[in-house]
């Protein structure tokens, strides 16, 4: 497993493990396990989304209507809950939503050969504008305890979500998949290079079209998992999420050309996202400092290994005679 | 050319169906008010398409408007006797300046502009936030010179949207005349081929970002005109609304076609529908979704006119072979 590990995902788990510690020994309250609950439960959506994102951009794709459906998800769950309807039904009709929502995007990059960025941005629109044709406006939050309770609740004994537990299970899930499966293999072919995908005998359109299901479903459970947590559905929930993603899966060190990337960065990623700005917000950093800091972390995460890769190209260029073995 | 007259089209048919409906959509203070609302988005628009045309993207224009619309309200706090003159190039060398960021991290470190102007959305709205801790200028704090260049029109055209006009009008004469705006649509065809034959790739969109960094930074100039009130937030999410004016408008978003003429009839169309639909009793809730169904329409139908084209080439080439 080591091995797989690319000197990317190892830099990126150093700097999360240098903030981890450098806020638990400077930060107060940082090292708490309470905290760490808090932590844990900010980080599920973002972690849930960026799953099928990394695949996604693996491939050479993006979405960025992942933050429309959650709103969509939660917007059609407010209504359906005040026309009646019971939560244990809502659920499976939500993630069906996401997976028609997400058939749309896959329909027209793949159907109709059209590039997803325009596509997502297109139905980053739509879908958000149809969140409040459902909504308008209002807020539906009274949604029974039982439920938005158990949402959060910590696994007996310690304060981690089991939320957070099952966001591990499928990441090591799709970790797998992309990594020690045709599949995968496929995904990152594709990402590569789609022509030689294509001539070496995989489906690039049906493997992309699912893809885009399988996000559509994964950000309506994110959307499910949003309206309990906050206890409110409303049609602007987790607006702007998307960019979050993105720069979650980018500083995870995914090629956002494809082809590139791997799920340990990304999770890596999230969390060192994640921690870095809820330890400065516990330092009384101010909320703006956040954002410079979101800004510049995924700037220095994309600059430096181009940098890097630059620099050696030209010492290599000042060493003529040393041939650079293919695949080194 | 059929892009441009298609979305011409569409504005034409919006405005008379909602003219018919009230006629009152089309007197002179709705007129005025069309193109206020216009305004700002036409001007991003076209800093936009030009980057769009040179197959990139620049997510940083509503951080770099907002940043340059408070840099332009606390510069008259500082000294309300600023020359309105002063304060516009202060606000576009603002703008600029946040352009030539960008445009530096994507030429020099050759990192995507999607990646780097989605970091620098971020930063430069933090440093917007950070700067202004809170604080919002009030109208009341601004010179009236400056406030009634926000209202004031010349020939039954509002002066703000005279800046649009220009900026429209010197970007389309720029893109179809000059040398390095045809390099600029080479570019966005294939862009290594324009390297290979000679053009300056690195140099060409570094120029692309620092214009739209200098539009983005006017039209903080123009908000700030428009809107007096001030705080860090300003142009919040304008990016993917810009970003859809230009799709809608042609311009392809993998670069190479398009023109700045129809991405602000796109902008046109898009504040258009905003003001349309309330007055055709149409819930407002509807605007967003029908921008999107708009964007969708408009890449789809671009898409079916390119292979139209190709094959029409093709075509013609197995005729002469």
């Amino acid at each position: 497993m080591l091995k797989r590990l690319g000197t990317w995902d190892i830099l990126v788990i150093g700097v999360l493990a240098l903030v981890v510690i450098a806020s638990s020994i400077a930060v107060d309250g940082f090292a708490t396990s309470r905290f760490w609950g808090f932590l844990l439960l900010d980080v599920i959506p973002i972690a849930l989304i960026a799953l099928p994102m990394t695949l996604v951009i693996v491939t050479g794709e993006i979405d960025l209507s992942v933050a429309s459906v959650l709103g969509l998800s939660s917007a059609v769950m407010g209504q359906l809950w005040l026309s009646g309807v019971p939560l244990p039904v809502i659920l499976p009709l939500v993630l069906v939503l996401g997976m028609v929502l997400g058939a749309v995007n896959g329909l027209f990059v793949t159907g109709f050969g059209l590039p997803s960025l325009a596509v997502t941005i297109g139905t980053l629109a739509l879908y958000r504008g149809l969140a409040y044709v459902v909504l308008g406006d209002k807020a539906v939050a009274d949604f029974p305890f039982s439920w938005t309770g158990n949402t959060i609740e910590a696994l007996p004994g310690t304060t981690i979500p089991w939320m957070a537990l099952l966001v591990a299970g499928l990441a090591v899930t799709f970790g797998v998949v992309l990594h020690a499966t045709p599949v995968g293999r496929a995904l990152f072919a594709m990402g590569n290079n789609e022509q030689a995908a294509t001539f070496s005998g995989i489906s690039v359109a049906r493997t992309k079209f699912w893809l885009f299901v399988l996000t559509g479903a994964v950000a309506a459970l994110a959307g499910f998992f949003w309206t309990m947590r906050y206890a409110s559905a409303r049609a602007d929930n987790g607006a702007g999420l998307e960019l979050s993603v993105v720069a979650a899966v980018l500083l995870g060190g995914v090629s956002i050309f494809g082809g590139r990337g791997s799920l340990i960065g990304v999770m890596a990623g999230v969390l060192l996202l994640i921690s870095l700005r809820n330890a400065l917000q516990l330092a009384d950093v101010p909320a703006d400092t956040l954002t410079v800091v979101t800004g510049a972390l995924l700037i220095v995460s994309v600059v430096g290994p181009n940098a890097a890769s630059m620099l050696r190209a030209r010492l290599r260029r000042r060493r003529p005679a040393v041939t650079p073995v293919a695949g080194a | 050319m059929v892009r441009e007259l298609g979305i011409g089209l569409a504005l034409v048919l919006l405005v008379a169906v909602t003219t018919i409906y009230n006629p009152r959509f089309l007197n002179a203070q709705s007129r005025k008010d069309l193109m206020l609302g216009a305004t700002i988005l036409v001007v991003l628009a076209v800093g936009q398409a030009i980057v769009v045309i040179t197959r990139n993207v620049d997510l940083s224009v509503g951080s770099v408007l907002g940043l340059s619309a408070f840099a332009t309200g606390k510069l008259f706090l500082a000294m309300s006797e600023t020359p309105i003159v002063l304060a516009v190039l202060a606000g576009v060398g603002l703008g600029l300046l946040c352009g030539i960021v960008n445009g530096a991290l994507i030429a020099v470190a050759r990192v995507p502009a999607l990646v780097v102007t989605l970091g620098t959305l971020y930063v430069f709205r933090g440093v917007d936030y950070s700067w202004a801790a809170g604080q919002q200028i009030n109208a009341a704090d601004m010179p009236s010179g400056f406030k009634r260049m926000g209202t004031a029109t010349l020939l039954g055209i509002p002066v703000l949207a005279l800046f649009a006009i220009a900026v429209l009008v010197f970007a389309g004469y720029y893109l179809r005349n000059y040398r390095s705006g045809r390099e600029m649509y080479a570019i966005g065809s294939d862009p290594e081929a324009a390297r290979l034959s000679g053009i300056p790739v690195g140099w060409r969109v570094f120029t692309a970002m620092a214009i739209s960094g200098a539009l983005a930074g006017l039209a903080g100039v123009l908000h700030a005109a428009r809107f007096g009130t001030l705080d860090a937030a300003a142009g919040n999410g304008i990016e993917l609304q810009v970003v859809a004016a230009v799709v809608v408008g042609g311009v392809a978003i993998f670069g190479g076609s398009g023109s700045v003429y129809g991405a602000a009839l796109g902008a046109l169309l898009l504040s258009t529908i905003g003001s349309a639909l309330p007055v055709l009793r149409i819930d407002p809730f509807w605007q967003q979704a029908v921008v999107g169904a708009l964007i969708l329409a408009a890449i789809g139908l671009d898409r079916a006119l390119t292979a139209r084209i190709a094959d029409r080439l093709r075509g013609r080439r197995a005729r002469g072979a």
